[in-house]
């Protein structure tokens, strides 16, 4: 399943390619981008366990660019 | 300018006269220390905060650990200035990097912004506003003059006319009436309409679009991934490089000093940003101002690929010619006057609905009164007789012709040619063909003179295929294929390029999705409307002018060579900073220039592609 969510105070290329890097290597994720020109995140991940992985990118977020927050819906 | 940026503005401000006027002042001692201390904290506690709290995070090597090390480290060493001023310029810097890449992306939102807001629908026998998303198929939308149209559909009632600029770029608006399609994001111009709904919003022309060019952001170029790999190892490099020049040097000639402070000059040119901004900057860019001119570009990477384009495949039918049947040429016998073949035959094909017989009777112009014709006898690969006006009509083939003892006069003709006969007698024949469109040959001459082989394949006869590439100049063409076999053609000729080159392949996304796929770059045409070809193609040309695909490729090209610039540029800079810091040659103002200097001009460099033609 593919999933694009809206991220608020992303002001940093490098930090996106850092975030991007970070959720690649989570556990479940076959794919992410991390868009600083759009504010858009877009994960790829398996379906049955979507929610519990998407906890796990926010966490992972949190980590590498603490300011920037995922609007999930 | 956001309420952010005007924050950070007027800390620089701030900060800024607070530096002068220590300056003037001039204390010393540890006096001097807390006077720099206050402009220094006003501008930078919170990149001093964030290094500490990345850190603990477990992120080193941001560009906040960079400026907070490289800063404190010059407080160390008693250049109180120095690292109040490179904090204050680099503050400066991300300032200006926020607000132009914001007014980038601004532009960009503007360029698509064809979203529609609302739609007015009928329920319950009266126009009520609701979110287009809530209306349904076979809904009854109505459409103001100066609104956009939300969703996909049929026009019931009204006549009007819709300006398409924004989904094709053109600018000649688009005549619609009564039972006439309509896509989602044009803007109804003059009348009043009502249109029954044909699509959800979720599957309407303007959905499928946002969501195409949103996309196209995921699919990165070669540059891209290049420099996301370069990023990864560069900094952690420059770092090493910095450390080591802080330490090893100075073991054996001492001055520890002087080496400590060329370090950190090391560490103030250590951030990728100018690189890691611009390059998706550039290709963004490249998709946003493709788009506006009703050309789709699926991702970065067929960006990058349409600029290394170097043969150009068409598909002949629906893309080089209009695939619409035309009368092209009337070939009356002696004594026989155009006018009268033309009716003859329009006569005798009244009741076919082949397309060559619509093609008969469009070129007639006239209705033509079906009363006048009986006893209409269909035969299959040969053609019709009717009986019209007391009269027999043929209208066929030679075989026809021969049937009826007649001779049919043989031309050197491209097309089907259909022969017409009255009362046993030959009256002559009409040639029918596909008509090149009024673009083709402008768009083919674009392309050679770019330097681009021209190749065309098509399903059509030899002559047929032949003649349309003689008339349009095309450098190569391979007719009489079978679906399957334009595969295995675009096959060899990929084959037989230059590997660094690239192909595309250029059809109209009906029935030649596999073909498509295997170019480097499959453009479709004439979209609006057709999910089939949004879908399959990597290029979508949102109508049928081909004169896009140059404009296309120019856009690409642009876009490369600002990509190549910025590379080249920043690398370059920075490259030369690095030795010239290593020598000593360089201070820590020039060090702050060279990494915030070089991001605010390869920023703006990839802001050019937003602009102009």
């Amino acid at each position: 399943m593919k999933k694009t969510f809206k991220l608020i105070d992303l002001d940093c290329a490098n930090c996106a390619r850092k975030m991007e890097d970070a959720i690649k290597k989570l556990d479940g994720v076959s794919d992410a981008t991390v868009s600083f020109l759009t504010q858009k995140m877009t994960v790829e991940a398996d379906d049955g366990r979507f929610d519990e992985i998407m906890q796990k990118v926010v966490k992972c977020c949190k980590k590498v660019e603490p300011d920037c927050q995922i609007v999930l819906k | 300018m956001t309420r952010k940026e005007k924050k950070a503005l007027t800390r620089i401000l701030a900060a800024g006269a607070l530096l002068i006027a220590v300056s003037i002042w001039k204390p010393t001692g540890y006096i001097a220390l807390a006077a720099y201390l206050a402009p220094y904290a006003i501008v930078g506690w919170d990149v001093l905060w964030k290094a500490v709290r990345n850190i603990a995070h477990g992120q080193v090597f941001d560009e906040n650990f960079l400026m907070a090390l490289a800063t404190v480290g010059a407080l160390a060493l008693g250049e109180y200035a120095e690292a109040v001023g490179v904090m204050l310029f680099y503050q400066v810097g991300e300032l200006f990097q926020t607000h132009a890449v914001g007014k980038s992306r601004q532009s960009i939102a503007q360029l698509m912004d064809i979203r529609p807001d609302e739609a007015s629908v009928l329920r319950d026998g009266a126009y009520v506003t609701v979110d287009p998303e809530e209306v349904a198929v076979g809904d009854v939308i109505r459409i103001k003059p100066g609104e956009k149209v939300p969703l996909d559909g049929r026009v019931l009632t009204g006549a009007s006319t819709l300006d398409t600029a924004a989904l094709t770029g053109e600018s000649v608006p688009r005549s619609v009436g009564e039972g006439d399609e309509i896509v989602s994001g044009c803007v109804n111009l003059s009348g009043l309409i009502t249109v029954e709904v044909t699509k959800p919003f979720g599957e309407s022309t303007v959905s499928k679009i946002l969501e195409l060019v949103e996309n196209a952001a995921s699919k990165k170029a070669r540059a891209e991934n290049f420099i996301t790999r370069f990023a990864r190892v560069y900094t952690p490099a420059v770092v090493i490089g910095a450390a080591a020049l802080a330490v090893i040097p100075p073991l054996f000639v001492g001055g520890w000093a002087g080496w400590i402070r060329r370090a950190l000059i090391f560490l103030v040119i250590s951030c990728p940003c100018a690189l890691v901004i611009s390059i998706p900057l550039a290709f963004f860019g490249g998709i946003g101002g493709a788009s506006r001119r009703g050309i789709l570009v699926k991702g970065g990477n067929y960006l990058e690929q349409l600029a290394k384009v170097e043969t150009v495949v068409f598909d002949k039918t629906g893309t080089l010619t209009k695939g619409v049947f035309q009368v092209s040429e009337i070939r009356p016998a002696d004594g026989v006057t155009e006018g009268e073949l033309l009716e003859s035959a329009a006569l005798a094909e009244v009741y076919s609905d082949h397309p060559i017989a619509q093609s008969i009777r469009r070129a007639y112009g006239r209705e033509v009164d079906r009363d006048r014709v009986s006893d209409v006898k269909e035969t299959a690969g040969e053609g019709v007789t009717v009986a019209a006006d007391g009269q027999t009509l043929a209208a066929g083939n030679e075989k026809l012709m021969a049937a009826l003892g007649l001779t049919a006069q043989a031309g050197d003709d491209v097309g089907t040619v259909v022969h017409v006969a009255r009362a046993g007698r030959y009256l002559g024949r009409i040639v029918i063909s596909d008509q090149v469109k009024d673009s083709a040959p402008g768009a083919i001459a674009a392309l050679k003179e770019r330097g681009i082989r021209t190749v065309m394949l098509t399903g059509d006869g030899k002559a047929v295929g032949e003649a349309v590439a003689a008339k349009l100049g095309l450098d190569e063409v391979h007719a009489q294929l079978l679906p399957g076999d334009k595969v295995d053609r675009v096959e060899a000729l990929l084959a037989k390029k230059s590997p660094k080159a690239a192909l595309a392949y250029v059809g109209d996304g009906v029935n030649d999705a596999p073909v498509l796929s295997r170019a480097d770059v499959g453009v479709a045409m004439g979209a609006m409307g057709s999910d089939a070809a949004l879908e399959a193609a990597d290029v979508v040309l949102m109508d049928d002018d081909l004169m896009k695909l140059a404009a296309a490729m120019d856009v690409a090209k642009k876009c490369s060579r600002i990509v190549v610039e910025n590379i080249v540029f920043a690398l370059g800079v920075k490259g030369l900073f690095l030795i010239l810091g290593a020598l000593g040659l360089a201070n820590m103002w020039e060090a702050v220039f060279a990494d915030v200097g070089v991001a605010v001009i390869a920023i703006l460099n990839s802001g050019r592609m937003l602009r102009g033609r």
